[in-house]
């Protein structure tokens, strides 16, 4: 079920939150055996909240009253176990929500349970992850995709009609391509990073991952808007996306950028999206190509910043404070033996290829290097929205791929990013939703990218897409 | 790039993270790939282009100095592995047997 549709069941009292709580409870059950998309979950604490919700009855300035969300396994929820799938946070219980759960809460969600995902965001498989891996729900040998691959799979299975996700490289975004969702990126600073355990902070944005793109806008809606307790939170108006979402396509112009539909994009895929862009058409759009000259740069670019950025951020993993401590007669010891232990071996490979860029020596050949390209890559996106006021791309070069396929071969992983992850290095909006399906039943998704704070465009093109289209319509059988 | 297993046993203890031997040859072998892979980047026009640490036009975003609530000690300290009185514990800071 949509979002939409609970709240309408709700208005019309056919349904009640409890009602709809324990058909997710059965939902999980049947499904959540085979995929794994949870990394806690606790029955009686969603009936409890449904309980409360139920008795303070609806109200206006309750718009998600009664509608359960997942919370991905790196977003503070206070007093539930939060550890971004690593065993160096395990036990961890944070002692505040963060922002965006602050206003869920208040919106009157009710939140389902912490969704499974790479190890500390590391990942494009949600393969790295302490507690064993997530499955794509349409193909059960096959990742949902990562890092935020729990909350998509757990969308796509019906076992949560919504969830919140994280991109840094695409982690929203490619693993609802895999799984057959929408999923949104927003701007950076459009939504508050307050609680959301870093990766990389010059990348990292919040977003909602749905069913539909009409309750992908109602999620953006509530979690929106400028947050004192995040400094990079921009002081930008929130507009009405309900409102972008009823425009049509008619006069919008779009781009699509020659750099993106390259060989290494499956036949399949590339067919699709052009598919859509004649529905776009059809829909009074105009298309014309444009070029991102600079994105075979992307990804070397991606895994100097990400990794240089993280390897500072998870300094604060040294046993101190919360987490694993492992014995050690020095504070040294004690130091590196927790992050040896706590630390899987993708975060170990990624702090030190992030220590490395930043070591003196390599720090201007590298890590400046790759800030001067940085820009490169967002003068290209400037330009482009110079001429069109959307740009539409495949989502991952690929339907999702099988368990261990690239486990063992980091850079074939990396590079199955490569379209998702420029929108970050430039800091604008994108949104993942369906745009076909194998012959064998496998999902894949077309990607929406705008100016920034351009997201009310996502919601109009991907609104009206969604109109005349029934991907978004289809569920995997168990 | 090259990368042997002692340069990175050297950024290891730079990033505070014991490694074994395995990882350390395995470690170098995928970091010098990847190191490689972003020499790419040698090719791209740099010259007189601006570094983009951060997309938003921001700097220095200040709040009015007033005192605000914080965590209550207890709840900061809900999580410490091991703790004294109002105070996180380590172990002893420096060896003496050095």
């Amino acid at each position: 079920m949509t979002l939409r549709q609970i709240q309408e069941l709700y208005r019309q009292k056919k349904s009640s939150p409890s009602e709809v709580a324990e058909g997710l409870l059965a939902r999980i059950g049947q499904w959540e055996p085979k995929v794994h998309a949870f990394s806690w979950f606790d029955p009686e604490s969603v009936r409890e909240q449904v309980k409360l919700l139920e008795k303070g009855g609806p109200a206006a300035d309750r718009p998600l009253w009664g509608i359960p969300v997942l919370i991905k396994d790196n977003i503070c929820v206070q007093g539930v176990p939060t550890t971004c799938a690593s065993k160096i946070l395990a036990g961890f219980r944070p002692p505040y929500d963060a922002t965006v759960v602050e206003r869920l809460k208040q919106a009157g969600a009710v939140l389902l349970g912490m969704a499974n995902m790479d190890e500390f965001a590391f990942g494009s498989s949600c393969e790295h992850s302490c507690y064993g891996p997530t499955r794509n729900p349409w193909d059960l040998a096959r990742v949902p995709g990562g890092s935020s691959g729990g909350s998509a799979a757990a969308v796509a299975a019906g076992m949560a009609p919504a969830a919140l996700g994280s991109d840094t490289g695409g982690s929203i975004r490619q693993p609802a391509s895999f799984c057959g969702v929408v999923g949104l990126k927003p701007t950076y600073g459009r939504i508050s990073r307050y609680g959301l355990i870093a990766f990389a902070s010059s990348l990292d944005q919040i977003g909602p991952i749905t069913r539909t793109v009409e309750d992908a806008a109602l999620l953006a809606q509530v979690m929106a808007g400028r947050d004192p307790r995040d400094s990079t939170s921009a002081d930008v108006a929130v507009p009405d996306y309900a409102g972008a979402l009823r425009q049509t396509a008619q006069g919008l112009r779009i781009g699509l950028p020659k750099e993106y539909m390259g060989e290494g994009v499956e036949p399949l895929v590339r067919k699709a999206v052009e598919e859509s862009l004649a529905l776009f058409k059809r829909l009074g759009a105009t298309v014309k190509e444009v070029s991102l000259p600079h994105t075979e740069y992307a990804v070397p670019t991606y895994y100097i910043v990400a990794t240089a950025e993280a390897s500072s951020n998870l300094a604060r993993f040294d046993g101190v404070r919360f987490g694993h401590r492992a014995d050690g007669k020095t504070l040294l010891e004690m130091y590196t033996r927790s992050r040896e232990e706590g630390f899987g071996p993708e975060a170990k490979r990624r702090i030190t290829l992030g220590t490395f860029v930043l070591s003196s020596g390599y720090y201007d050949a590298y890590y400046n290097r790759a800030l001067k390209v940085r820009t490169l890559i967002r003068r290209d996106f400037e330009r482009a929205f110079e001429q069109v006021d959307l740009l539409v791309t495949p989502t991952a070069p690929t339907p999702p791929f099988k368990l261990g396929e690239k486990m063992e071969d980091p850079l074939t992983m990396y590079l199955s990013d490569i379209l998702t992850i420029s929108v970050n290095l430039a800091g604008v909006p994108a949104l993942s939703m369906p745009c076909g399906f194998t012959e064998s039943g496998l999902p894949f998704g077309m990607q929406l990218i705008a100016k920034p704070f351009g997201e009310e465009t996502l919601f109009r093109a991907g609104g009206a897409y969604e109109r005349e289209t029934e991907w978004h319509k289809r569920e995997p059988k168990l | 790039m090259a990368i042997s297993p002692k340069e990175v046993e050297s950024l290891s203890h730079l990033a505070r993270i014991q490694l074994t031997g395995e990882e350390l040859s395995r470690f170098a072998g995928q970091l010098g790939e990847i190191l490689s892979y972003v020499e790419k980047l040698k090719q791209a026009q740099t010259e007189g282009v601006p570094p983009t640490p951060h997309v938003l036009p921001l700097s220095n975003v200040f709040r009015e100095d007033r005192l605000q609530p914080s965590l209550p000690i207890e709840q900061a300290l809900a999580n410490a592995p091991e703790r004294e009185g109002p105070y996180f514990k380590v172990p002893r800071v420096i060896d003496p047997t050095r």
